[in-house]
C-alpha cells in the first residue's frame, strides 16, 4: 500500500502566509489537479550533486520515482563521520554525549568478519524500505511511505508509542527523549515523537541531494550515490545493474531502498 | 440452594482507609507520569534500544490479567459450572477495572499522551496495535453489557448469549496482545506464533490468581462467608493454569532453540543473561510456576487459605517476572544486522543493551495497579457486585459437607435455578 499525502516537512507556501485554511484548500486543489495530471517523465535522476527538478509545493510525490541510495563500502573510510556530521547539521540533531537516548539518524557501524578479522565501516540509516515494517505496525498511520519511496513520520499524528522502533529491523529510528532546541526551519522536531532519516526530503523536493551524499568526500565521486531506482537511465540504476550490491537483512523481505556495494 | 443475594460492601473506616492508601499510590503514579511527560523519557531508564520498559511490563500484565479474570464468569456462563455463577459479576467488574488500569499506564507512557484522541480517531488497519485499541474498547463495552444483563432482571435471558460473546472476545483480545510481540519479525526473541497461546495461558493463570486474592481479601474484610470447597476448586484450577504457562513457555524456548538463528537470544535468556536469566529461572519458573503448583496440590497446604493466597501471590510475582523477561529481556539482545559478523557502533550495535528501571516508571506501573483496585473497590461499594454469601451450601446445589469438592460439578452443564 502506498500512501500519498502532502509532505509534512514542507508547508505549502500559502499556508505559511495565509494560515492553515488556505493551506488545506491549496493542498486539496493540488491533489485534485495531480490526479488528472500526467507527471512529466523527466522527473528523474540525478546523482552526485547534479541538478534535479524541484517538486512544486503541494504537489504529491510521484509514484514513478523511487528514491534510493547506493553506498560503496570500499570507499567508506573507517573513522570518517562526515556524513553523520552533515546529517546532524542539516537536520538539527546533535550528539549530546548520551548515545542511547540521543537521536542518531545515521551512524557508522563497524562490521568485522570474526574469522578473517577483516572489517568494513558501514553508514546505517533508515533503509527506506518498499515494505516498511514501521509503517505496517504504526497504529495511527503516522509512519508512512511517500509515493516516491521515502519513509517518514508525520510529527502531528505520532503518539510516541515506539512500536515502530520495536518493528524496525535496522534500529534506524530515534525517540526524542528530551526537549529539542535550535530546530531547523525545514525539519520540525519535538520531544515525545519518533524520527529518523528523511532522505533529506526537504532538499530532495527542492531538487537537491541529501546532505550525507553531498558531504561524502571519498575519491571517485564519493562513496554514496543518490538517485531514482526506477529510472534505468539514472546513474544509481546503472551502477546497480553493473556491479553486485546487497541490501541489509534482505531475508526479511523489506526491500530497502538503500543498497550497499562491496559489503 | 438458597437464592443468591447481592449487596454493596459497606463504607466505614476500613473502607475509607483502603481507598486512602490506593489514592496515595494513584497520586504517585500521576506525579510520575507528569514528571516523565514534562522532562521527556530521558528521566526514565528507557533508551532507543530498550524502548519499552517497566510501564509496559505493568500495562501488559494488567491487560492480560483483565481478560483472565473474566474467565470466572465464563466458567459459569459458558461452561455451565453452577458454583461459579454467583461470582460472574465480580469477575466482570475486575475485568473492566484491570483493563482500564492497564490502558491508563499504556497511555501515560506514550511520548505524547496528550494525543490520545489521535490514537482513538486515526486507525491504520494494517497495524495489530490499532486492532488492539479496538479490541480493548470493545472488551469494555462487551463486559459492561454482560454486567448489565446479569444485574437487570428483565434482561437475564440474554445473559448466556452475551456471556459467550464476551468469552470469544476475550480470547481474541489476548491473542491480539500476544501478537503485538509475535508479529515482530525483526526481533528474534518474539518472532513466534506460540506467543498468542502463551499469552492466553498467562491470562488464565494471572487472572485467576488476582481474582482469588481479591475474593479472599474482600470476603475476609467484609466478614462474608466464603466456602472452602469453592476455593479448593479454584486453587486446583490455578495449578492447572500455572502448569499451562510453564508448558507454553517450554514450547516457546524449545521452538526457538530448534531454529539455529535464534540460538543467541536463547543462550542469553536461558544461560548468560544475568538478571534476565535469574528472573526467568528463579522468578518465573520456580517461584511463579513450580512452587505455586506444589502449594495447591501438596496435602499440607492444599486446603489452607494461606497456602492458596501464597500460591496466588507467587503466580502474580512470577507473571511480572515473566513479562519483564519477555519485554525488556527481548529487547536487550541486539538486532542482527549482519548475520555471522561482529558489529560495533556508537549505538552499541552488537552489544547487550542495559536497562535500569527508574522510580517514576515503577511509580506509574504501581499507580496503574492501584487505579484498577480503586475502580474495583468503588464499584463494589456503589453497585451490587458481591453475593452476601459464597458459602458452599449457598452456591453449590450438589454440596455435601465433608466432600473435598474434587468431583466434577454439574457434568451435564445444567444451569442453576
Ligand atoms: S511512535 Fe509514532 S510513528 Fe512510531 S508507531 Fe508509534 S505513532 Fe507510529
Amino acid at each position: 500500500m502506498t500512501l500519498t499525502r502532502p509532505n509534512p516537512y514542507i508547508r505549502p507556501r500559502s499556508e505559511a502566509q495565509g494560515g492553515p485554511e488556505t493551506g488545506r484548500r491549496d493542498v486539496l486543489r493540488a491533489l485534485a489537479a495531480g490526479a488528472g495530471l500526467a507527471l512529466a517523465p523527466g522527473v528523474t535522476l540525478y546523482a552526485f550533486g547534479g541538478p534535479a527538478e524541484a517538486r512544486p509545493p503541494g504537489e504529491p510525490a510521484s509514484a514513478q520515482v523511487r528514491w534510493g541510495l547506493l553506498i560503496d563500502v570500499n570507499k567508506c573510510a573507517d573513522g570518517c563521520t562526515k556524513c553523520v556530521t552533515a546529517c546532524a547539521t542539516e537536520n538539527g540533531w546533535s550528539d549530546n554525549g548520551r548515545p542511547l537516548t540521543d537521536a542518531q539518524w545515521i551512524r557508522k557501524v563497524k562490521v568485522t568478519d570474526p574469522r578473517t578479522k577483516a572489517s568494513k565501516s558501514v553508514p546505517m540509516m533508515c533503509q527506506h524500505c518498499a515494505e516498511p515494517p514501521c509503517v505496517d505496525v504504526c497504529p495511527t498511520g503516522a509512519s508512512f511511505k511517500r509515493a516516491d519511496g521515502i519513509v517518514l513520520v508525520d510529527k502531528h499524528t505520532c503518539i510516541g508509542c515506539r512500536y515502530c522502533m520495536m518493528a524496525c529491523p535496522y534500529n534506524a529510528r530515534s525517540f526524542i527523549h528530551e526537549p529539542v532546541e535550535d530546530q531547523k526551519e525545514n525539519v520540525p522536531r519535538g520531544k515525545g515523537v519518533v524520527e529518523s532519516c528523511t532522505l533529506c526530503v526537504h532538499r530532495v523536493d527542492a531538487g537537491r541531494i541529501p546532505a550525507c551524499v553531498e558531504a561524502c568526500p571519498a575519491e571517485d565521486g564519493g562513496a554514496m550515490a543518490f538517485g531514482d531506482l526506477n529510472d534505468p537511465q539514472s546513474e544509481i540504476s546503472k551502477r546497480i545493474t553493473k556491479y553486485a550490491s546487497t541490501r541489509i537483512r534482505a531475508d526479511l523481505g523489506t526491500d530497502p531502498g538503500v543498497r550497499y556495494q562491496n559489503l | 440452594m438458597a437464592r443468591i443475594v447481592y449487596r454493596e460492601i459497606g463504607g466505614g473506616a476500613g473502607f475509607a482507609s483502603l481507598l486512602g492508601v490506593l489514592a496515595a499510590f494513584i497520586a504517585a503514579g500521576l506525579a510520575s507520569a507528569w514528571y516523565m511527560d514534562h522532562y521527556g523519557h530521558i528521566v526514565t531508564g528507557m533508551t532507543n534500544r530498550i524502548v519499552w520498559g517497566m510501564p509496559h511490563v505493568f500495562a501488559v500484565f494488567l491487560i492480560v490479567t483483565a481478560s483472565g479474570v473474566l474467565n470466572i464468569a465464563s466458567l459459569g456462563s459458558v461452561f455451565g459450572r453452577t458454583p461459579y455463577k454467583p461470582m460472574a459479576r465480580l469477575s466482570g467488574l475486575l475485568a473492566i477495572a484491570f483493563l482500564v488500569g492497564g490502558l491508563t499506564v499504556l497511555v501515560l507512557d506514550l511520548g505524547r499522551p496528550d494525543r490520545l484522541i489521535v490514537a482513538m480517531t486515526e486507525y491504520n488497519f494494517k497495524s495489530i496495535f490499532a486492532w488492539n485499541i479496538i479490541l480493548y474498547i470493545g472488551f469494555l463495552a462487551v463486559v459492561a453489557a454482560y454486567l448489565f444483563v446479569q444485574m437487570e432482571q428483565t434482561m437475564s435471558r440474554f445473559a448466556p448469549a452475551v456471556g459467550w460473546f464476551a468469552f470469544i472476545w476475550r480470547l481474541v483480545l489476548t491473542t491480539g496482545t500476544g501478537s503485538i510481540f509475535g508479529w515482530l519479525v525483526a526481533r528474534e526473541a518474539y518472532d513466534a506464533a506460540v506467543m498468542a497461546p502463551l499469552f492466553i495461558a498467562m491470562s488464565l493463570s494471572f487472572g485467576l490468581a488476582a481474582f482469588l486474592l481479591i475474593l479472599m481479601a474482600v470476603y475476609a474484610l467484609t466478614g462474608r462467608p466464603l466456602g472452602d470447597q469453592l476455593l479448593n476448586r479454584l486453587g486446583r484450577l490455578l495449578g492447572i493454569f500455572a502448569a499451562a504457562v510453564l508448558y507454553f513457555t517450554a514450547l516457546q524456548h524449545l521452538t526457538n532453540l530448534y531454529a539455529a538463528e535464534h540460538g543467541d537470544v536463547e543462550r542469553f535468556i536461558l544461560l548468560e543473561g544475568g538478571i534476565y536469566t535469574a528472573l526467568f529461572w528463579v522468578g518465573q519458573v520456580v517461584l511463579g510456576g513450580l512452587v505455586p503448583i506444589a502449594l495447591v496440590y501438596s496435602p499440607a497446604t492444599a486446603r489452607t487459605r494461606a497456602g492458596l493466597a501464597a500460591a496466588s501471590a507467587l503466580v502474580i510475582a512470577g507473571g511480572l517476572a515473566q513479562l519483564y523477561v519477555i519485554i525488556v529481556g527481548g529487547q536487550a539482545t541486539p538486532l542482527v544486522l549482519f548475520p555471522g559478523m561482529e558489529v560495533q557502533s556508537s549505538f552499541q550495535d552488537g552489544g547487550i543493551a542495559s536497562y535500569i528501571p527508574s522510580l517514576p516508571e515503577i511509580g506509574l506501573g504501581v499507580g496503574g495497579v492501584a487505579f484498577a483496585l480503586a475502580i474495583a473497590v468503588v464499584g463494589m461499594k456503589v453497585l451490587r457486585f458481591l453475593p452476601d454469601s459464597l458459602a458452599d451450601d449457598a452456591v453449590d446445589p450438589r454440596y455435601r459437607p465433608g466432600s473435598d469438592g474434587g468431583e466434577h460439578l454439574n457434568p451435564a452443564g445444567g444451569v442453576s435455578p
